[in-house]
């Protein structure tokens, strides 16, 4: 046996050991893995959209919403010139389709160290928390969420869930199976790591901006 | 990391005079202790979660050898290796050759406390690789040459005029003095780090058998840009970190950012399951978990399951009134506070942590907020019965206890040695109040011992009977 295998067994048997008993047999094993727990979810009564706003709001990140898919190209630019950023952006392929001003450089390939704006579609917002849930792949590469200084999202209103429970429903049902990154964020980055002096933009976005759709 | 706890009295003496350690404690101390209540209080169903991740941790506990082969199994399938180390020189090995095949140069690090435990910066830095503590906190420890104070706030310790002498003196001037600065200063030099790493290094907060995901939760994002813009991508986590399902994270999820920072969610959660698609434009291309025992399986059968809860909040050091007074680094070792005590002596021995066990008033503050229902305390008062047991105990103590046990044993003899002893006291006293005792002087160097009133409580009860 090689030292690798050698330490799975060891470990395993040492478990075993202690919990003094020998492997589960098939019966118990397929129990375990047909165990659906229902934990406590808390309690929620507010609007979805209304409590994801409030909760995102709280945590220092910006939201606006728009009518229709159609007017997140305008959403972005008024953000972009609000915040004078220069006139480029990394988006992600997933919103490739729509109309972008001929005056914004568009791109759709990873976000490298210079890129000073990303905007990227959410998989689901989960209300509870207020929070983005975004999916890597090629159509959201992972730089977009956390390399620019600016990070846009757009968040269809109808994909905002209640719980996490919802939102990992979500991610099961993905003829994919699970991304290589499941991003969960719920503000701009912060650190209070010098004197517990909340700041934020520590190494990810120092602003996060959602726009809802619907 | 070497164990230094033996140094416990000497190491706690030196802190309490330790004006700005006792500065940057002062500042802590509050903090954290308030927005935990608050964020306790605006959830109805804290206390619901709490019994519920306690005996989710239960079965999970019970059932873990399945957990984990469940979880190996799932990570394999979604393309990524599972690597079982015993102790922490087969986990520095397995992480060395990872590192060594890639012919790694640079490797980046987010917050990972069993990569403390198994002392992996040394080992990597001694095969000449470049290792970069990516949390800020943790890069202020580093630039500091000292070990994390906290385990979730690891520069704890240091003042921000600290942090901007350790600034200057890494990245030259001018010496920044404002927080925002100095945060600044620390993104760009970092960023640059990320993008050059050959291996990023995480830890693993909870690992999901059911999708294989390995799960971290941070407020600044230096996990997300280790772990995604390195080639090799690899998380070290202790085997009792892993939860059935999605489901099961959330549950600990709910509780954790609340316990540890008193914060409804941390900014990030990251579940990261293989390593990047083929289709995939960024993220890295190998992705490793490295399961550490070192212990853990061996606390499973004993008295001291209960500790396996751990979620690695930091609410009771938040909590512990030594911990409050001495920080992080009298204790010596990776974990401090309550949980550290219990740990230090289980992983590195009895005799190597003495006092640990022992620097607790069981005041139970620190079981009063685990979110997880850790009796520490109890396992505290159970590592001195062992001490004892095991002849750890100093003679002295050992032969002041049997003192006391004959006399607590014999009734007539126990009041009337008090009758002395109160009287005693009460004759040595002035105003009240008594300034130096001898065999007391540990109590009467700092402060004033209260005089007894001359007369025993028995004394006092019987003569009220008399009068009714």
């Amino acid at each position: 046996m090689t030292a690798a295998a050698n330490a799975r067994e060891a470990i395993l048997n040492s478990v075993r050991s202690a919990l003094r008993r020998g492997p589960l047999d098939d019966k118990r094993r397929a129990e375990l893995d047909a165990r659906r727990p229902q934990h406590t979810r808390p309690a929620q009564d507010e609007e979805l959209v209304a409590r994801f706003i409030r909760k995102f709001e709280s945590r220092a990140g910006t939201t606006a919403r728009v009518a229709s898919r159609a007017d997140v190209p305008a959403a972005v630019e008024a953000y972009r010139v609000d915040k004078g950023l220069p006139a480029h952006a990394a988006v992600g392929a997933a919103l490739k389709d729509l109309a972008w001003p001929a005056g914004l450089a568009v791109h759709h390939d990873p976000a490298g160290i210079s890129e000073t704006m990303a905007v990227s579609q959410a998989l689901a917002g989960i209300a509870e928390p207020g929070s983005l849930m975004m999916a890597s792949g090629p159509a959201s590469p992972i730089t977009h969420n956390f390399v620019p200084d600016d990070h846009v999202v757009v968040l269809d209103a109808g994909a905002i869930v209640g719980h996490f429970e919802e939102a990992w429903e979500v991610l099961r049902a993905r003829a994919e199976g699970m991304p290589r990154a499941t991003n969960i964020i719920s503000g701009p980055s912060r650190t209070a790591d010098v004197e517990q002096t909340i700041q934020l933009g520590a190494h990810g976005p120092r602003r996060v901006h959602v726009i809802i759709v619907g | 990391m070497e164990i230094r706890s033996k140094e416990f009295k000497e190491r706690a003496v030196f802190a309490i005079h330790d004006a700005s350690l006792q500065q940057a404690l002062g500042k802590a101390r509050g903090g954290f202790v308030g927005k935990r209540a608050q964020q306790a209080a605006e959830l109805p169903e804290f206390e619901q979660l709490r019994e519920e991740a306690k005996n989710t941790k239960n079965h999970i506990l019970d059932n873990l050898d399945h957990y984990l082969e469940r979880y190996e199994a799932a990570v394999t399938a979604a393309g990524g290796h599972v690597h079982w180390a015993r102790d922490a020189e087969e986990a520095r090995k397995i992480i060395l050759d990872i590192c060594k095949r890639v012919d790694a140069k640079t490797v980046t690090k987010g917050k990972s406390m069993v990569s403390e435990e198994i002392g992996l910066n040394e080992a990597l830095i001694e095969h000449g690789m470049e290792v970069v503590e990516t949390d800020l906190g943790e890069y202020i420890i580093q630039l500091a040459h000292e070990p994390p104070s906290h385990i979730i706030a690891p520069a704890v310790h240091k003042t921000k005029d600290q942090v901007s002498d350790l600034f200057e003196a890494a990245h030259g001037g001018p010496r920044k003095t404002e927080v925002a600065d100095l945060v600044n200063e620390a993104r760009r030099v970092l960023r640059d780090k990320y993008f050059r790493a050959d291996v990023g290094i995480t830890g693993g907060n909870f690992l999901v058998a059911e999708t294989g995901s390995s799960i971290i939760v941070t407020n600044e994002g230096n996990g997300d840009l280790t772990q995604t813009l390195a080639k090799v991508h690899i998380v070290t986590s202790g085997i009792e970190r892993v939860v059935p399902t999605l489901d099961d994270a959330t549950l600990f999820l709910r509780l954790l950012a609340r316990s540890a920072t008193g914060q409804e969610t941390e900014t990030y959660t990251t579940i990261s399951t293989g390593p990047r698609r083929a289709e995939d434009l960024d993220g890295p291309e190998e992705y490793h978990v490295v399961l550490v025992d070192n212990g853990r399986s061996k606390m499973l059968g004993g008295r001291f399951k209960d500790m396996l809860r751990c979620i690695r909040c930091g609410a009771c050091m938040n909590h512990c009134p030594v911990y409050g007074a001495v920080g992080g680094h009298a204790y010596g070792w990776v974990y401090p506070g309550p949980m550290g005590s219990v740990l230090t002596p289980l992983i590195k021995g009895l005799d190597n942590a003495y006092d640990l066990p022992n620097a607790c008033t069981l005041n139970g503050r620190c079981a009063s907020v685990c979110p997880v229902k850790i009796p520490l305390p109890d396992l505290l008062r159970e590592l001195r019965h062992m001490q004892h047991q095991q002849d750890i105990t100093p003679v002295m103590q050992r032969r002041a206890l049997k003192v006391w046990r004959y006399v607590a044993t014999r009734p007539k003899l126990y009041h009337a040695l008090e009758q002395v002893g109160a009287r005693f006291l009460s004759a040595i006293a002035k105003n009240g109040s008594i300034r130096r005792l001898p065999l007391a002087s540990g109590w009467t160097d700092v402060r004033d011992l209260p005089a007894p009133a001359g007369r025993t409580f028995l004394e006092l009860w019987q003569g009220k009977r008399g009068q009714k």
